[in-house]
């Protein structure tokens, strides 16, 4: 099968494309988290030492994770986007942003709650902490420097740069619980272990791809949005919107 | 080279030299990022002097003593190398007991004895249910059962 995958890169291609491709996302991403929190929050037993408490895991490592990922994404799509110089990887930048916001202070909200019965405390200023604020911040100050410059192609280029420099960041968020001694404690799974009973790292995984596919499919939804937005001089747009009449 | 070679180059040529820059402040201040000292640490005399700082590790097993104020309390901390006598006066986390993580934030005076202003509960990786971690016990043969429902 031969498919001419750059005829996808150009915006008006892509537009119908990321409206077929919603659904498949969506759906499963709903399903997945109705399954994920009924088997986490009622079905799995509790912790032999948290409690009732640790069912925050279920949200907060995969809220963790998925602000990670989509950090790495941001600043992939502004690499690609600054070296190819195409519209639709610059769009695709600004679209992931304030999902991963969303899901770095979900982390954050979480990881406060859960904080307070265990630690003892909401905040303390260690490593993974700290560096997970500044993720945060990376995430708004990456969309307010988009916002702020008026021409697309030029506030592309510069919050495109952020992006690739708070990318360094990621690895650093991840690997302070073993560079250093946080109060946070140590990864539960890695890609060669696992410290939590297999029932709970399933439902786990389940809520991580959930997260997975919900940002998939919001991030297309607001890519649409973007192209729609900065081609609306374009002809196709122009034909779309008789269309819809 | 094509000016899209050039844009590439120019943007690993960065990224590389901004992750050695990185690499290099990140070691620089390798010791300002500890969130606390071990005991062994303290035997070892890293530990700042007459300033508060947070002091890491276990508490002891059998080295928890309660005053008769139920507020104030008495343990060593042990890295299993090391220990260092620890007062606390106030409302302790939830997690804590005996051969628990824990971390201290407070002064140590001249002889080596740690008041703490604060206690936190630095809990490790691992999850599982109630009845695994008893199974687990009583494989291990170590204490009964029903001692492992501490929470």
């Amino acid at each position: 099968m031969n498919i001419n995958w750059f005829k996808y890169a150009s915006p008006a291609s892509f537009y119908p494309l990321a409206g077929k491709m919603i659904p498949w996302f969506a759906v499963p991403a709903v399903i997945l988290a109705v399954i994920g929190l009924i088997m986490g929050l009622f079905i799995l037993p509790p912790d032999f030492k948290q409690g009732e408490s640790y069912r925050i895991i279920f949200i907060h490592v995969p809220a963790a994770w998925m602000s990670m990922v989509i950090y790495l994404a941001m600043a992939f799509w502004a690499i690609i986007g600054m070296v190819w110089n195409s519209r639709l990887s610059s769009m695709m930048a600004t679209a992931l942003a304030p999902t991963g916001a969303i899901f770095c202070f979900l982390a954050l909200w979480t990881g406060a709650l859960w904080g307070k019965p265990t630690w003892g405390t909401y905040w303390v200023w260690d490593a993974r902490l700290t560096t997970q604020l500044i993720l945060l911040f990376m995430y708004f100050g990456y969309m307010a420097l988009h916002a702020a410059i008026e021409d697309p192609r030029r506030a592309a280029r510069a919050s495109g740069l952020l992006a690739v420099v708070g990318a360094f960041n990621v690895p650093i968020i991840y690997f302070s619980v073993q560079w250093w001694n946080t109060l946070h404690q140590g990864a539960s799974i890695t890609p060669t272990k696992s410290e939590m009973a297999a029932s709970m790292a399933s439902v786990m995984l389940i809520m991580a791809i959930a997260a997975w596919l919900y940002s998939i499919a919001v991030t297309l939804k607001r890519v649409r949005c973007e192209i729609l937005d900065r081609e609306r001089h374009a002809a196709w747009v122009a034909e779309l919107s008789t269309e819809a009449k | 080279m094509k000016p899209r070679q050039k844009r590439m180059t120019i943007i690993l040529g960065g990224l590389a030299g901004l992750g050695i820059v990185i690499a290099l402040v990140l070691n620089a201040f390798q010791g300002n990022l500890v969130f606390f000292f071990s005991p062994s640490q303290i035997a070892a005399n890293e530990a700042p002097e007459g300033r508060s700082f947070r002091l890491g590790g276990l508490v002891e097993e059998g080295s928890l003593r309660r005053e008769d104020d139920g507020l104030t309390v008495h343990f060593y901390v042990t890295d299993t190398a090391q220990r260092v006598p620890v007062t606390y006066t106030g409302i302790l986390p939830d997690l804590f007991t005996e051969g628990q993580g824990v971390v201290a934030q407070g002064k140590l005076d001249g002889s080596g004895h740690f008041t703490a202003s604060e206690v936190l509960a630095k809990h490790d990786e691992t999850y599982m249910a109630p009845e695994v971690a008893e199974a687990l016990e009583l494989a291990k043969g170590e204490m009964p059962a029903s001692s492992s429902l501490v929470q």
